[in-house]
């Protein structure tokens, strides 16, 4: 699995009220949250960026509400994966269930520049800053969380019933 | 090599005899809640993992508290959507509008949350249930979705930090002020991704509601779940709320911690957390003076009779400051009728102070009392994020419900000490 895109960077400690304002909450339309995506920090950010632009951030990513738009909200924005110094435990659940690829990479934001070229490998562990040909290592994601990103976590556990189902079937 | 009690609750949840920090496991879940906000999350989820009927394994419970009663036509489709679920599915543990509260108080008050028990939540607070030696916590509407749906969900089973309170909280300190202290001393990074065991003396002497206030925050944190082992006053709690078996599960002596933290709350003082991170913990006497146009005293970190006595306590006979809106949000419909009982609505009325109904409310800036431009609330609620209560141009403040009522007093910032000595 591959991503290329600009990168734009944001701080620290970025949280889901900023990412997904609570006024939204009652709302699960895609095209819908696309628009608020990081309205608390940028209006109409989902205007600058083109699909598969990487957002790269620094340390605890998706802090405070375990609210599962905030990452549905950056994907409908175009958003191609994430690269984050660390993440907050339930935008990481939350990212994977809805296929955006999130990438823990300590020392990352200081590394890049803003709209720096960057390509994200998930299989082979690499982040590429394509505009200063650096490359930056992370250890691969276990097989299952793989699976998780490509298809998503609905449809990962649909299979897996069904895999389950038909090894107990009579 | 003994476990400690999260490793406990996952490994049996998984029908193992053991588990270790770090492994992937399968565990069974046994109460889902879901609120108003979480009903209609899940729709598309469960449709794509082809559910239509929920498995009997697991105890559903349905709260609609986010925005209640609905405050737009949107928000109301949200209600009659949820409602038509909890009836489609059979869900005997609904609790309309009028019936419930905020989510994570009618859990507890009802007994559906229990030791041992592995329980989920739409909503990064579900680690309050831990207060009651729970493996709880919170997730998003697909993990909901499939943890509801098919009754297991994956986890890493989380290493453990044990944190040791000792000591005796001084007269005007409450859980409120050891969540701030904690806030301050460990961030957001310490205990990321980590079950946080809260033990101790103070733990020991604790309520029931100053347990839950500490489980709830440890959110904040980052911690995967909040966890306090059961003892009498757990036990004593849920027997008059449920008849299901309860279990005293305790970590094992040899059970292998990360890390052991001791604080000593003799000398805390009252805590604040300053404009705009719940980390950005000071003493309340460096803040004070700061000018506030709003005070809010709910939440289901602060909304409990313990909280509405206190500041009942401080505001009576006097008057609210006349360039300040007390408003409060008790937890649930319980609390409303136990405080009308108590007289405390009469004290506060007799204040000025503005009584809601039981709501997450102003909290997340859904509605009863947002905040707007350049405006100022100090809040016994868990977040104070930009843009968390209204507009992105208010700041506000968190604190205990002592210091939130004297400083709807002072019309400013106020340390509660000289009504609490």
């Amino acid at each position: 699995m591959r991503i290329k895109g600009k990168a734009w960077k944001y701080g620290d400690d970025i949280d889901t009220d900023v990412i997904y304002p609570g006024k939204y909450l009652v709302s699960f339309d895609p095209a819908e949250a696309g628009k608020h995506a990081l309205e608390g920090l940028e209006a109409d950010f989902y205007k600058k960026i083109a699909p598969g632009d990487i957002l790269v951030v620094g340390k605890n990513f998706g802090s405070g509400s375990a609210r599962e738009q905030a990452a549905m909200a950056l994907r409908a924005a175009g958003i191609g994966a994430v690269v984050a110094e660390s993440f907050a435990r339930s935008f990481y659940r939350n990212a994977l269930n809805l296929c955006l690829p999130v990438v823990e990479l300590p020392g990352i934001q200081s590394a890049t520049e803003e709209r720096d070229e960057l390509e994200v490998d998930l299989d082979e562990g690499l982040v590429r800053n394509l505009t200063k040909q650096k490359d930056y290592h992370f250890p691969p994601l276990p097989a299952f969380i793989m699976e998780i990103l490509k298809v998503g976590g609905a449809a990962y556990y649909k299979a897996k019933a069904r895999r389950e189902a038909a090894r107990s079937a009579p | 090599m003994g476990m400690t009690i999260t490793e406990k609750i996952l490994a049996r949840a998984a029908g193992k005899t053991s588990c270790t920090p770090g492994e992937i496991v399968e565990a069974g879940i046994d109460v889902a809640m879901l609120h108003d906000i979480g009903t209609t999350g899940i729709q598309g989820p469960l449709k794509e993992l082809g559910i239509t009927a929920l498995p009997p394994s697991v105890e559903v419970v349905i709260i609609p508290d986010h925005f209640v009663p609905a405050p737009t036509a949107k928000a109301a489709d949200n209600l009659k959507l949820t409602r038509e679920f909890a009836k489609k599915h059979h869900v005997g543990s609904y609790y309309e509008i009028g019936r419930g509260g905020i989510c994570h108080q009618v859990m507890a008050e009802k007994g559906h949350v229990r030791p041992g028990e592995v329980i989920i939540g739409p909503d990064s607070h579900t680690t309050t249930y831990g207060a009651f030696g729970a493996f709880a916590v919170g997730l998003g509407v697909t993990d909901m979705a499939i943890g509801l749906g098919l009754g297991k969900l994956w986890f890493k089973v989380p290493p453990t930090v044990k944190v040791v309170l000792q000591g005796k909280l001084r007269p005007a300190t409450a859980a409120k002020d050891i969540s701030l202290m904690l806030l301050k001393e460990l961030g957001t990074e310490e205990l990321s991704y980590k079950a946080v065991e809260m033990t101790g003396r103070v733990i020991d002497e604790l309520s029931i509601d100053g347990r839950m206030c500490i489980c709830d925050i440890a959110a904040e944190m980052g911690a995967k779940n909040c966890i306090i082992p059961p003892d009498k006053t757990t036990l004593d709690y849920l027997r008059a709320r449920t008849a299901k078996p309860l279990s005293s599960l305790a970590s094992d002596p040899g059970a292998a911690y990360e890390e052991i933290k001791e604080f000593d709350v003799s000398t805390l003082e009252p805590l604040i957390a300053c404009p705009h991170v719940p980390t950005n913990v000071r003493p309340v006497r460096e803040a004070a003076g700061a000018k506030i146009d709003q005070a809010f005293l709910g939440s289901c970190t602060n909304g409990r009779m313990e909280d509405l006595r206190i500041a009942a306590g401080i505001i009576k006979g006097k008057k609210i400051h006349p360039e300040v809106r007390l408003i409060i949000t008790p937890a649930s419909q319980e609390i409303y009728r136990d405080a009308l009982k108590e007289g405390l609505w009469e004290i506060f009325i007799d204040a000025g102070a503005l009584i809601t109904n039981p709501s997450c409310g102003a909290c997340f800036g859904g509605h009863l009392g947002l905040l707007g431009e350049g405006e100022t609330c100090i809040s016994t609620a868990n977040r104070n994020f930009i843009g968390r209560m209204g507009s992105p141009k208010a700041s506000v403040y968190l604190a205990s419900p002592a210091t939130v009522a004297a400083s709807a007093l002072a019309g400013q910032i106020a340390d509660p000490t000289e009504y609490l000595k």
